[in-house]
């Protein structure tokens, strides 16, 4: 299991190393990046003529999938050998979306264009940290509360059903993907996307009890009993739907599994530590149980908020 | 096996006695997510109605060829079909209130209030009892959403149903998509000290 996850990630890293190198215009442009939340800095591989290297005219940029609305330019810094621009937008840039810049008349090339875009490894980690944080499946989206709420009062069970949830979103989904692509899609399924979703979930569960069962029986004494409750979770069937209407490729599914299993777990597990300190709380009678549960949800959900806007790739 | 109970007190089991959404806690997802408005609370009761009672009512009628050990994937897959027709016809019949409720209709097929019916009261008992179950049910949590959004709206927008009745917003913080959380403890909340009252003042 191990094993195969780590190949997975070797695989990705090689794949990410490929596609960013051959991303690049041959000939003008060495590299480009994003520099500060405005900026696009730009390397070319010799030096350029300073005075027509800084003419804004002689740049449009926009992003790949809005090719009409081009990006208004303010400034540009030529450093002195002529080897890096920096460009700076009057606007903040949305740093997930691939940008395309096309010059003319610059380093006597008549015409170039090349694209700017996060390297692929940064944007995988994007979509986990999106999932794990930023959209957090039960405080910013309000999904899977049922099971959510039902164990999240102790500190052993939260953990117990945040590892076996996470296993199993993750092969679940993974099945799930396989036969969007091969299956559904090829054949215009697609109207079946929620009978396939949960019947490959029922599957897995039941998969991973027998095989759990058998392989490591004192594991499946401890976990054995939250395996029922992952088929009661909305969040399992949510995944799948997501990466169906996002057209996700194997490796973004990977993540937002991931990010869905441990943003549970992450949730579960901040609950449950309150849960343990509110036994011993003076709460008015009628707030007991299920009633204050809710409202320190509801806290977490408002600090989740703060999590918006957050980009560290 | 015939059951002792009427069709209206099943019906009425399920609204007041065991409320999916204020006694039993089950299927809260979209009672916070989504119970900003009245309509919006209509439109997915409704839904869940839709498919509460035919679930219940197809596993009723296939009961005795349904293998006790396969059961629950039999119950999963005809909730899974009924989900299917009403995420249809919603997203033909009614585009913008179901591209509203997004991901939600879909997520009908993971309530654990429907599989918990099936399993404790449609796979024993005969078709019609199943049936006015599965009103029942569906309706209590049609109730639920509705009130609920009721609170919200009115706190909130100051509104009914879009219609302006307030003509200010008393608590504008009702609205957000977070306030969820608090409407629904607040007002499990206010449901027990009331039922705390109550029974205070028929011993006393």
């Amino acid at each position: 299991m191990i094993g195969t996850k780590k190949l997975i990630f070797l695989a990705a890293a090689l794949f990410a190393l490929g596609f960013s190198s051959l991303a690049q215009a041959a000939g003008l442009v060495a590299s480009t990046e994003f520099g500060a939340e405005n900026e696009i800095i730009v390397s070319f591989s010799h030096g350029v003529d300073l005075g027509e290297a800084a003419d804004p005219d002689r740049y449009t940029v926009f992003e790949e999938a809005d090719p009409d609305i081009r990006l208004a330019i303010t400034n540009i810094d030529v450093s002195s050998d002529g080897k890096q621009a920096v460009i700076t937008f009057a606007d903040p840039l949305n740093t997930t979306q691939t940008h395309i810049v096309n010059t003319s008349g610059i380093g006597g090339v008549a015409k170039a264009s090349f694209s700017v875009s996060k390297s692929y490894i940064g944007y995988l980690f994007s979509i986990l940290i999106s999932a794990l944080l930023i959209n957090n499946f039960v405080f910013t989206k309000y999904l899977g509360l049922c099971v959510f709420f039902g164990t999240a009062k102790r500190k052993e069970t939260a953990k117990g059903m945040g590892v076996v949830f996470t296993v199993v979103i993750v092969v679940a989904c993974s099945m799930s993907w396989v036969l969007y692509n091969y299956v559904m899609k090829p054949f215009d399924l697609n109207y079946l996307q929620i009978v396939i979703f949960i019947g490959l979930t029922s599957l897995t569960v039941q998969a991973v009890d027998t095989v759990l069962r058998k392989v490591n029986p004192v594991l499946f004494k401890s976990f054995g009993v939250y395996l029922v409750l992952v088929i009661a979770n909305c969040i399992i069937i949510a995944v799948p739907l997501l990466m169906a209407s996002n057209e996700y490729n194997y490796f973004e599914t990977f993540m937002l599994s991931l990010g869905a299993g441990g943003g549970f777990l992450l949730a579960l597990y901040l609950m449950s530590s309150v849960s343990e300190r509110l036994e011993l709380a003076k709460i008015p009678p009628s707030f007991k149980g299920l009633p204050i549960a809710f409202i320190v949800a509801g806290q977490f959900a408002m600090a989740f908020l703060g999590f918006s806007g957050l980009q560290l790739f | 096996m015939a059951n002792e109970n009427s069709s209206f007190q099943l019906l009425a089991n399920g609204i007041l006695k065991e409320n999916p959404i204020f006694k039993l806690a089950l299927s809260m997802c979209p009672a916070v997510g989504i119970s900003t408005t009245v309509i919006n609370g209509l439109l997915l009761g409704t839904a869940v109605l839709f498919v509460q009672v035919f679930s219940s009512v197809t596993i009723s009628a296939l009961k005795n060829y349904i293998h006790p050990r396969i059961r629950i994937p039999t119950y999963t897959l005809t909730i899974a079909t009924w989900v299917t027709v009403i995420d249809l016809s919603l997203a033909a019949f009614f585009p913008l209130a179901y591209a509203k409720m997004g991901i939600f209709v879909k997520i009908i097929v993971a309530f654990a209030i429907i599989t918990m019916r099936l399993e404790m009261f449609a796979c024993k008992e005969p078709i019609s009892d199943s049936f006015w179950d599965g009103l029942g049910m569906g309706l209590g949590f049609l109730v639920g959403m509705v009130v609920i959004g009721f609170v919200r709206e009115l706190l909130g927008s100051g509104a009914i149903l879009g219609y302006d009745v307030l003509g200010f917003k008393p608590l504008l913080f009702f609205i957000l998509p977070s306030a969820g959380f608090f409407v629904v403890g607040l007002m499990m909340a206010f449901f027990n000290w009331i039922e705390v009252a109550y029974a205070q003042r028929k011993k006393g």
